[in-house]
Order: C-alpha cells, then sequence, then structure tokens
C-alpha cells in the first residue's frame, strides 16, 4: 500500500520541531506500524538523511517503549493496542498518517518521537514497591489470596508504564498510572503495611514532577492498551483519603 | 585460559550450603565502602543490582533502554518452574535437577544446576512476597500449570505476563535502592568495553545513547546480566534492542566465550508474514497444555490449505497428523522445545506446511474448546488469542493457530565458574548472558528460574565472597583516572569514530538482514560441516564488506539509533563467525545443536559422550587470527548419561 506520512522532527529538547512529509510506496498490509517506519528509516538512509527517531524494543506489546500518537490519538486507532501491535491492515491505501511524540510537559521531547518518560520512574521509586529484601520471605502459600483479589491486583498490574494516559489527558495527568501501582499493591495483604506511606509518597511525587490532577474525562482508560480500568482510580481517590486524614491525626505507621 | 569451575566439595545435596559458610563476608559496615558495576536491569541485573544494595553495597546500575522496567525479561509469558510439589505430583528439588540436566541433553554443569533447582523454591516465595501476583486457586493457593519436558506441575504463571510480573518485581526492588541512593541508576547508557586492572576487572566504558558522551566508571567488580544473542540472526523472538555487544567486547578482553552454537529454536511461534517483518513473536508455551498440534498427512491436503482452497477445520480426523503426539506419546504435545522444533520443521519439509510461505503448522484449540468450553480457554490464554488475532488478523478460537519455530533464546553465554565468574576474575555473569545451567536446550519456564536464581540468591553471596578475599584495602583503590580506563576509552572511541567514517552506501539493518540470513540457514535448526564451513568464508567477506561500505547516517553526538545498531552489528558479524566455528567443532548432535551427520536412525540427535561430554570455551585471539578452543571436562556423579528418550 502507498501512504503519505505527516512526521514531527525536532532535533532536540532544546530546538523547535515541525511537521515533515514523507511518501511510502511500498508497505505491506501486514507490517506492524513500526515495521512501517522501518521501512522509512531504510529509505532515509538510502537518501542520506537522518531517520526519524522513535522508542521502540520487544514488538510485542509488553516493554512500554513505544510511544507514538498516532493521528492524533495515543497507540493510533486500534483499542487495547500498542503502536507496535498495531497492523497496517488497519489503514487503507493513499491514507495521510499523522505520527507525533506524546505531548505532556513531564515527557520532553528528546528528539523526534522520543520522549523522556523518567518521571514515571520516579513516582515509582518514591513508594511503589512493597518491601521485601531478598531472603526474608516466608513460603508462598503461607498466607492464601482469595482469587478474586489476586486477580483483581493482576488487573492493575498489567500496567506497561508507556505513559499513553499521560499524552491522551488534557491535563497530562498521571492519575491513572499511579492509581494502577497503588491499587495492585494496597489490594494485597503484603502491601497493607505500607498502604498509606506509599499513596502520600506516591501521589507526592506525581504532583511534584508537574503531572496535573484528575478531572474525570476518562481519555486515558479509552487509550491504555492494556484497558487498565478507571474503577481503579477510584480506589486511588480512597486510599489517598484515607491516608491524608490518617496523616493529619499522626497515624500513618 | 583459567577454567577451573571451583565447583565445592561434598555431596551434590550439601555443596551449595557449604559453600555458602565457607565464603568470607564482608561486615555491614564496610560494604559502603565498595562500589559493584551491573550492566543490564533484567531479572538477573534487577535482582542484583537491588539484592547487593540492600546489603549495604553502593551500586552503579546501567541499561540501553530508557528504564530499567522494560528489559526484555519482561516479554517471557509462560511461567516459572520451581520444586515447590504444591501439586502432590511427585516434584522435588532432585526431580526439577534431573528433567533440567536430562532436557539440557546432558551438557550442563551438574553442581549448578542442582543449586538452580534448590533455590528455586526461594525465587517464588521472594516473588510472592514484593506482591508479584501470581495466578492463584479459588482456595487463595498458587496455581500451577505443566510445561514442556515435564510430567509435573510446577510452573507458576502470572497469566500470560509471568515474566513483566517478576521483572516489575525486581523493577520495584531497584526502584526502592535507587530512591535511598544506593543504586545510581543510568537509563538509555551502552556499556561499550570493560576495563582490566591486573588482570581484574574494574570498570566499564559506555556511551549515553541521548548525548553520545563516551564515559568511564570504576567499581571493586563488574556484573554482566546482558541478556543472550539471539539477534544474530536478525529475526528472533528477542526485542529489537538486545544485543550480544557488551558480552562479546568483555570476551574480546578475555573472557571465555562458551557453547555459542547452542540456540533454542522455540517450536510456537508466529510464522514469518513477509520482507518487511523486524521480530518474531512467540506464543507461550503453555498453549501446548490444551492446543494440538498437528499437519495434514497429505501434500496435496497441505498444499490446498495455502491455495486457501481447504479449509482446515474440515480436514477429516484420519487426515490429520498429529506428529507429536504420534512420535512422542508420553510427553505428546509436551514435548521439549528443541524436538518439537524439528518435528515441525521436518513436517514442512516434507511438504506438509501450511502457511502461506510453506513454513508453518497448526495448534489447534478445538478439542479443548469442546471439552472444557471457551470460557475455560479464554481464562487460560485469553491474552495470548488475543495477541496472536491482533498480529494476524485470524480468530484463534474458531481458526486453528499456524505456528512455527523461531530463535527464541541463547543458551551458550560467557564462560563462568560455580561462583558465576567469569575468566577474567571480579567479572561476573548472570541470567541468560552465562552459559551454566541450561545445557544445549533449555525447557520452559526455567529462564525466570535462572535469572532471579542468579540474581537474588547466588550472586549477592559470591560476589561479596570475591571482594572480601580482595580484603577492604581495595575497596575503592582503583579510580576512573587510572591509565587502563584512558586506553579502552581511547579504543572506544576510536571505533565510533570508523563507524562513523566509512560513508559507505549500505545500512546496517541491511548487513543485519544478510548476517540473519547466513546464520538461519547454515547455522539453525538443522547444521552440516559443509554449510557451516561455507558460512564462515561468507561472514568473513560480510566483515570486510561492513567495514568498507556501511553507511552510518547522523552525527555521534546525539542520539543515533543508526549508530547504536551499527557498533552491535559489527559485533553480531564477529560473533556470528564464532558460533559457526563452534558448532562445526562440535561433531554431535545435542539438544538445539542438531548436525545432520549425527543423528539416530529416527532422525534423533545423536550425542557422542565419549568425545564431546565437554563445555567448548572460545578464547580470542585477534581480528584475523583463530580463537583458541579450551574444555572443561562434564563430570556427572550424580546423574547417568542416557540417550533422550520423550517416547
Amino acid at each position: 500500500m502507498k501512504l503519505k506520512l505527516k512526521v514531527w522532527r525536532q532535533k532536540n529538547s532544546q530546538s523547535q520541531g515541525k511537521f515533515v512529509e514523507y511518501q511510502l510506496d511500498d508497505v505491506s498490509e501486514g507490517s506492524s506500524f513500526l515495521e512501517m517506519l522501518d521501512v522509512l528509516s531504510e529509505q532515509q538512509v538510502a537518501n542520506g538523511e537522518e531517520p526519524v527517531a522513535f522508542d521502540h524494543d520487544c514488538r510485542e506489546g509488553i516493554c512500554g517503549s513505544c510511544s507514538l500518537t498516532i493521528n492524533g490519538t495515543p497507540h493510533g486507532p486500534e483499542n487495547g493496542t500498542t503502536a507496535c501491535q498495531l497492523h497496517m491492515r488497519h489503514f487503507h491505501d493513499g491514507q495521510t498518517i499523522t505520527v507525533e511524540p506524546w505531548r505532556a510537559t513531564p515527557f520532553p521531547v528528546i528528539k523526534d518521537l522520543v520522549t523522556d518518560r523518567t518521571a514515571f520512574d520516579k513516582i515509582i521509586q518514591s513508594g511503589g514497591f512493597i518491601t521485601a529484601r531478598a531472603g526474608s520471605a516466608v513460603d508462598a502459600n503461607s498466607s492464601p489470596i482469595a482469587k478474586g483479589i489476586a486477580d483483581y491486583a493482576m488487573d492493575a498490574a498489567a500496567c506497561i508504564g508507556c505513559g499513553a494516559c499521560v499524552a491522551a489527558c488534557p491535563n497530562a495527568s498521571a492519575m491513572l498510572f499511579t492509581a494502577a501501582k497503588v491499587s495492585h499493591m494496597n489490594s494485597l495483604p503484603q502491601g497493607k503495611p505500607e498502604k498509606d506511606r506509599r499513596v502520600l509518597a506516591m501521589v507526592s511525587t506525581m504532583d511534584g514532577e508537574g503531572f496535573g490532577g484528575c478531572t474525570n474525562i476518562g481519555e486515558c482508560e479509552a487509550v491504555c492498551p492494556k484497558s487498565i480500568s478507571l474503577d481503579m482510580i477510584a480506589q486511588l481517590n480512597r486510599d489517598y483519603t484515607t491516608a491524608k486524614v490518617k496523616d493529619f491525626f499522626y497515624l500513618v505507621p | 585460559m583459567n577454567l577451573d569451575s571451583n565447583i565445592p566439595e561434598g555431596p551434590l545435596a550439601d555443596k551449595w550450603s557449604n559453600h555458602k559458610f565457607k565464603m568470607k563476608l564482608v561486615n555491614p559496615a564496610n560494604r559502603r565502602k565498595y562500589n559493584v558495576i551491573v550492566i543490564g536491569s533484567g531479572l538477573a541485573g534487577g535482582a542484583v543490582a537491588a539484592s547487593l544494595a540492600e546489603q549495604g553495597y553502593n551500586v552503579s546500575c546501567f541499561c540501553y533502554q530508557d528504564s530499567p522496567r522494560r528489559a526484555h525479561s519482561i516479554a517471557a509469558q509462560g511461567g516459572i518452574n520451581a520444586a515447590k510439589n504444591y501439586q502432590n505430583d511427585g516434584d522435588s528439588v532432585r526431580r526439577l535437577f534431573y528433567d533440567t540436566v536430562k532436557g539440557g541433553d546432558y551438557r550442563a554443569r551438574e553442581a549448578n544446576v542442582y543449586r538452580l533447582a534448590e533455590v528455586s523454591s526461594d525465587i517464588i516465595d521472594q516473588c510472592v512476597a514484593q506482591g508479584v501476583p501470581f495466578a492463584r486457586e479459588y482456595g487463595g493457593m498458587l496455581a500451577n500449570r505443566s510445561f514442556g519436558g515435564a510430567q509435573v506441575s510446577r510452573t507458576f504463571y502470572a497469566r500470560g505476563q509471568t515474566g513483566q510480573q517478576l521483572l516489575l518485581g525486581a523493577y520495584a526492588a531497584l526502584s526502592k535502592q535507587i530512591g535511598l541512593g544506593k543504586v545510581k541508576m543510568y537509563n538509555r547508557h551502552e556499556m561499550l568495553d570493560v576495563v582490566k586492572v591486573d588482570g581484574h576487572a574494574k570498570g566499564v566504558v559506555v556511551r549515553n545513547m541521548v548525548t553520545g558522551e563516551v564515559s568511564r566508571h570504576a567499581g571493586d567488580a563488574v556484573v554482566m546480566a546482558t541478556g543472550g544473542y539471539g539477534n544474530v540472526f536478525f529475526l528472533s523472538t528477542n526485542a529489537q534492542g538486545c544485543n550480544v555487544t557488551a558480552a562479546y567486547r568483555a570476551h574480546k578482553r578475555g573472557a571465555g566465550f562458551a557453547n555459542p552454537c547452542y540456540t533454542q529454536i522455540h517450536p510456537t511461534c508466529i510464522p514469518v508474514h513477509g520482507d518487511q517483518q523486524s521480530k518474531l513473536t512467540l506464543m507461550s508455551e503453555s498453549l501446548r497444555n490444551d492446543g494440538r498440534v498437528w499437519a495434514p498427512k497429505s501434500k496435496d491436503a497441505a498444499k490446498q490449505i495455502r491455495d486457501g482452497k481447504l479449509d482446515p477445520n474440515s480436514l477429516a480426523e484420519e487426515e490429520r497428523d498429529y506428529f507429536l503426539e504420534r512420535k512422542y506419546p508420553s510427553f505428546g504435545n509436551l514435548a521439549p522445545r528443541d524436538i518439537s522444533s524439528r518435528a515441525a520443521k521436518e513436517a514442512c519439509d516434507e511438504g506438509r506446511g501450511i502457511a502461506p510461505s510453506g513454513l508453518g503448522v497448526y495448534l489447534d484449540f478445538r478439542d479443548a474448546i469442546a471439552r472444557d468450553g471457551q470460557p475455560a480457554i479464554a481464562e487460560r490464554y485469553g491474552n495470548l488469542f488475543d495477541m496472536y488475532s491482533c498480529i494476524t488478523g485470524a480468530d484463534p478460537y474458531k481458526t486453528p493457530m499456524m505456528i512455527f519455530p523461531a530463535v527464541h533464546y541463547t543458551m551458550g553465554g560467557l564462560w563462568v565458574d560455580y561462583n558465576l565468574q567469569s575468566s577474567i576474575p571480579g567479572m561476573f555473569v548472570g541470567g541468560e548472558a552465562n552459559f551454566s545451567d541450561h545445557g544445549a536446550n533449555r525447557l520452559g519456564a526455567s529462564a525466570l528460574m535462572q535469572g532471579l536464581a542468579d540474581g537474588y540468591f547466588v550472586l549477592p553471596y559470591t560476589v561479596g565472597n570475591y571482594l572480601a578475599e580482595q580484603g577492604i584495602a581495595k575497596a575503592g583503590a582503583v579510580s576512573a583516572d587510572h591509565p587502563a580506563f584512558a586506553e579502552v576509552e581511547a579504543d572506544v572511541q576510536g571505533r565510533i569514530d570508523r563507524l562513523m567514517s566509512v560513508n559507505g552506501t549500505e545500512s546496517p539493518r541491511s548487513f543485519h538482514k544478510r548476517l540473519g540470513r547466513i546464520m538461519w540457514d547454515k547455522c539453525g535448526m538443522a547444521r552440516d560441516k559443509e554449510g557451516l564451513t561455507g558460512a564462515i568464508k561468507e561472514i568473513q567477506e560480510l566483515r570486510k564488506e561492513f567495514w568498507s561500505n556501511v553507511r552510518v547516517v547522523g552525527e555521534a553526538n546525539s542520539l543515533n539509533p543508526e549508530l547504536e545498531r551499527a557498533g552491535r552489528v559489527a559485533d553480531f558479524i564477529e560473533f556470528g563467525e564464532l558460533m559457526c566455528r563452534d558448532a562445526l567443532m562440535r561433531e554431535e548432535s545435542c539438544g538445539g545443536h542438531f548436525r545432520v551427520e549425527h543423528q539416530t536412525s529416527e532422525g534423533e540427535a545423536e550425542r557422542h559422550d565419549d568425545q564431546f561430554a565437554f563445555v567448548g570455551v572460545w578464547e580470542y585471539k585477534g581480528d584475523d587470527v583463530d580463537p583458541a578452543l579450551h574444555q572443561e571436562a562434564l563430570v556427572y556423579e550424580e546423574v547417568k548419561l542416557a540417550t533422550r528418550s520423550y517416547k
């Protein structure tokens, strides 16, 4: 198939970016979106131009590296799909496709379509863990966990940390990302001892990194490639409120 | 080259506990005087970096991804083995040990495998404590499933995302230590060389992939957890960035490379769709618990299916060849990976393949859906089915999945002793990057087990022992100002300059594809003397061509994926030659290494234990000099060498 691409090019974080148009004449429908960009790269190298830079790694929808806004939607038009798992058969011959990086102040552009998402790592570093020193664990079956709770924790833990939720949110809020981690850990018995500290620290870091607040728009859930539910944000809010009240009375352990 | 395996004395079951007692310790107050460098942040790297920091050491950890959470361990789907025997079905440490040695076709080091089986239970405990949401039964206990090469259910899993959940556990532990300042994390940094001072590994030279800055980092020990080299084949199930560079550069500085020809071709991957393909996607082995593998009995029916004239569902039962069940009745569809892959290749070689390219067989859930109902199958494999239909556009609930073998894992790696120390003192190697535990074939769900065993429970002891043996006076004694660092940095910079200045006409990706084609055709699922000899010559030619005609666009001092790829492809080319040499040397078939000259009358792998019961360790001798082969004899005290049978 033939395609026209409008791709965001930006030399580095300091420079101004702009859209540049490219024509591709022979894209296979079975290719993934990133394989289509590989074809563009080869074409650019042949012309002596620098190829479009984009983040990618596993190309099977799990590492969370790929981060493209395709025709205005993070990860493109298919629900529950990362850009690397988006296949060209979902586009039509002759279509014009716009490709941009994540647009959010806490994710500055490094180059072209590559952004810096270390703010997510900082949220995790502040409290997104259950402290369990290697060697200190008891037998895995010593504390049964109801299947429903384990399944709920798994639903939350499925987050791949790609940042599409932030890119889609008009407020650039990281609530869905933070909520997924809080819900995963706070719902499990192992996560209870640090429950309040965790949610307070993570929300505070989230705010400190410049992410916006949540105004219940729901774009995050709509673009999430792992279909993380807005319910997680409800749990975050509950846990946060409880922790705040306890904190007021100096009750957070 | 010193290849003393340092296997402790005593009975197999006591070796690790005896050894732990004999190891020297660093007192807690002194640990903060040491700095350990960890390369890689996957299961092995992330776990060891976190564990050493928990103990009190300072750690510098480097990864090429934009976050340590993205290492390719994350893509493992099916599960992790452990000898918990929660199913009361006859499992034990001894059985897991035995299955692993047998699965590896008797080419693994016995003592290492036993230790792996021994600590496997601790891994599950550790991960559950970290909040890894493993699948559970309604009673709240952990669920298990079975995997290839075993007749017990010992595999723990988190839907089809086990690797992700285990990695996020290690990442969380690592993140905590980063937050506490005990680990200094360097994202988007690529290790380009190791620095030795007085024969010991004392640091690394890395490139900041964003700014292009080349910098030196000194440490008291270096741990390499840099993954496997499957991307030497261009197409594999590995992530795009997986590469051999760190391991190969260490090899060039004196680390022995063991069994490079042992590569695993995984039987259940989605077939190649065309020329623009950049990677292959695995469908978890767990699918073989319920899916039945088959190809049409007749070539004619296969051709009709390929041409779209026949619906596979309409093919009568007696027209189908469930070849794994037929050939290996007691293990059936759960035969080990090497055996299953070869059986699929055989069917396709006979003209019975069903994918449009001719390279594919079916993995069919029709009977399982009829037996257990679609909801039960969706509960078990839903996300895998979704992934399949997302990639292929076909619905596996209705038409059988098409699968074909693809390069997945590399059992070979840097040589290590029992302490996981390479032949360079002070350089340790964990996870897929080392060679020791899987022999010539890895069983399913054992990679996650090994990565975490090395990271949480082996390296934190053995690295400490090394540091203690060196003595506290040496803590932090070598700085990056040492002349050895300047020399290595100049080498690294020189190589980058050289890549940038060739100014040829062919892209790094194009060279990579050409290398991959040679490797897959001549050093893939079936190998022979003629092919391998030819491949070595072709690769040598390709190397010359690369250095005279590669075109690296862009600049060295900014984010430049073309430069990154060029450096990795240059190393893959040299390394591919080493693989072919190793495959040529090993005049036998074992596990994933199949030499067509060495097979039984039934087409099974034929080992020659009298000549080849050794680890083949290669020593680098120079760019245009043949490498030297050294041997570490494999001594089996417990297991009796036998011909593997899964019949």
